[in-house]
């Protein structure tokens, strides 16, 4: 192990729900930590720190990463999307939001934001899910309160209104 | 929970990459998609003073099928090859494979070529690239050198590749025409690891088997081979000898208990999935025909 005393600092800029966003950190910042300590976007939340729950799910170049699992350095190649970039206004909620308040989908609300990022890069790739498919796309993600019957509503009911928003029956 | 310090390298080139590692010793470790190596770092079982981040090396990204082999670059996502049209139509049992690792999030940024780097024996493409006899390219400051799947791995994340050596690329061989494949593995939760799992090839001349092959994870210390042809060879699809296949596969499989489940019972897994599949294999499932 070295036992270097340094940890230096970088400027590290990572492009973050369309807008580059630069701050100073050290190599070993995770992007988990670079998003909520040095950017303040605390929306992205922080688990088990091993990939496993998936609370800090993202976006990275539109597809689901774990940002615990990710360093900073690393994420300044890519567009990153966090749960404020799939929307962030409560008058106006993202298609998979509006199904988690309508079919009551959170409760404590912690994993949320990790599924709100599966679900979303999900339904992009498959719009019209099954009950079983939903089920297995949501399987990377561990929620404690709900017992997932109704994640697994709402993302039936986010696909539905997708379809809807597009004008599509 | 959060990783010691390390000094980041960032080379452009495989020729820099391995420069560094050369440079750093012991004390370096490849970085590239990081889906193992971070939550050993997050959890300071390793930590390695720095670490060489190959994700912005050029060139190291594509995949390319040619009439022998699938040839994957070391920075070609579990996802992208899952995606890759051509490598699954060249051989099928690589998207068959690559759809049990772990979970999409942890495949869109974990790479093929690290996860045999790595050689968990959970790992699914270690017991992929020694059933299609792949070869791994091998770049360090000496040169480059090529490395059979078998006899690359040495143990439990263990391979004998040295310090300053970077894997550049795999080409997982095609196998012969009219070869069906198959894939299964059990884990407790959807996308854990497996506590057992199984690669199938199997040939056919109509409805009599010619040859077998299959491969293991989770129950062998490093992916090897297991010949089934002498076991199966001219029995008839729908009449096969699954009691022999189960004796071959319980004799040859060498699992350890651990807290998720004993070796006895891994055992008893790994000849079950190997029946499953081979029977699935077999009965009429065109998808895996190569």
């Amino acid at each position: 192990m070295s036992q270097s005393a340094a940890d230096p600092l970088l400027d590290i800029t990572v492009r973050v729900n369309g807008v580059r966003r630069t701050a100073a950190a050290p190599a070993r910042r995770l992007l988990s930590d670079f998003l909520r300590h040095d950017l303040g976007l605390t929306g992205t939340h922080v688990g088990c720190e091993h990939g496993v729950c998936g609370a800090c799910t993202v976006l990275v170049d539109g597809e689901p990463a774990r940002a615990c699992l990710m360093f900073a350095v690393t994420a300044q190649a890519h567009d990153v999307t966090t749960v404020e970039g799939i929307g962030h206004d409560p008058a106006d909620l993202d298609p998979v939001q509006q199904a988690f308040v309508e079919c009551h989908a959170l409760q404590c609300g912690f994993c949320t934001p990790g599924f709100v990022t599966t679900i979303s890069a999900y339904l992009d790739e498959h719009p019209d899910p099954s009950a079983d498919e939903a089920r297995e796309a949501i399987s990377g993600n561990l929620c404690r309160c709900t017992g997932y019957q109704n994640i697994v509503a709402a993302v039936l009911r986010a696909a539905e209104l997708r379809r809807e928003r597009e004008g599509t029956p | 929970m959060k990783p010691a310090p390390f000094v980041h390298h960032a080379p452009r080139t495989v020729e820099e990459a391995v420069a560094v590692l050369a440079q750093v010793g012991p004390d370096g470790k490849v970085l590239a998609g990081g889906q193992s190596l971070v939550p050993v770092l997050n959890m300071r079982l390793a930590s390695p003073g720095h670490l060489v981040d190959v994700n912005g090396v050029a060139g190291l990204d594509t995949v390319e099928v040619t009439a022998e082999h699938v040839r994957v670059g070391a920075l070609v996502r579990h996802a992208g090859l899952e995606r890759h049209d051509g490598a699954a139509a060249a051989l099928p049992l690589l998207r068959q494979a690559v759809r049990h690792v772990a979970h999409p999030a942890i495949r869109t940024r974990g790479t093929t070529v690290g996860s045999l780097a790595h050689a968990d024996p959970a790992g699914e493409m270690p017991a992929v690239a020694v059933l299609t006899g792949a070869v791994l390219e091998v770049t360090g400051p000496r040169g480059t050198r090529e490395v059979a799947a078998d006899g690359f791995f040495l143990g439990p994340l263990e391979t004998v590749l040295e310090a300053d050596e970077l894997v550049v690329a795999v080409r997982f061989g095609r196998l012969p025409a009219g070869t069906r494949t198959g894939f299964a593995e059990s884990a407790r939760r959807s996308g854990d690891y497996a506590l057992a799992g199984v690669a199938l090839a199997v040939s056919t001349d109509g409805n009599t088997v010619t040859g077998a092959r299959a491969s293991f994870v989770s129950v062998t210390p490093v992916p090897d081979v297991l010949v089934l042809t002498p076991v199966l060879a001219g029995a008839r699809v729908g009449a096969l000898p699954l009691d022999a296949v189960t004796e071959a596969v319980r004799a040859h499989v060498d699992p350890e208990s651990d807290i998720h489940a004993g070796a006895d019972y891994r055992r008893m897994l790994a000849a079950e999935l190997t029946v499953r599949s081979l029977v699935s294999t077999t009965t009429g499932v065109r998808e895996g025909a190569a």
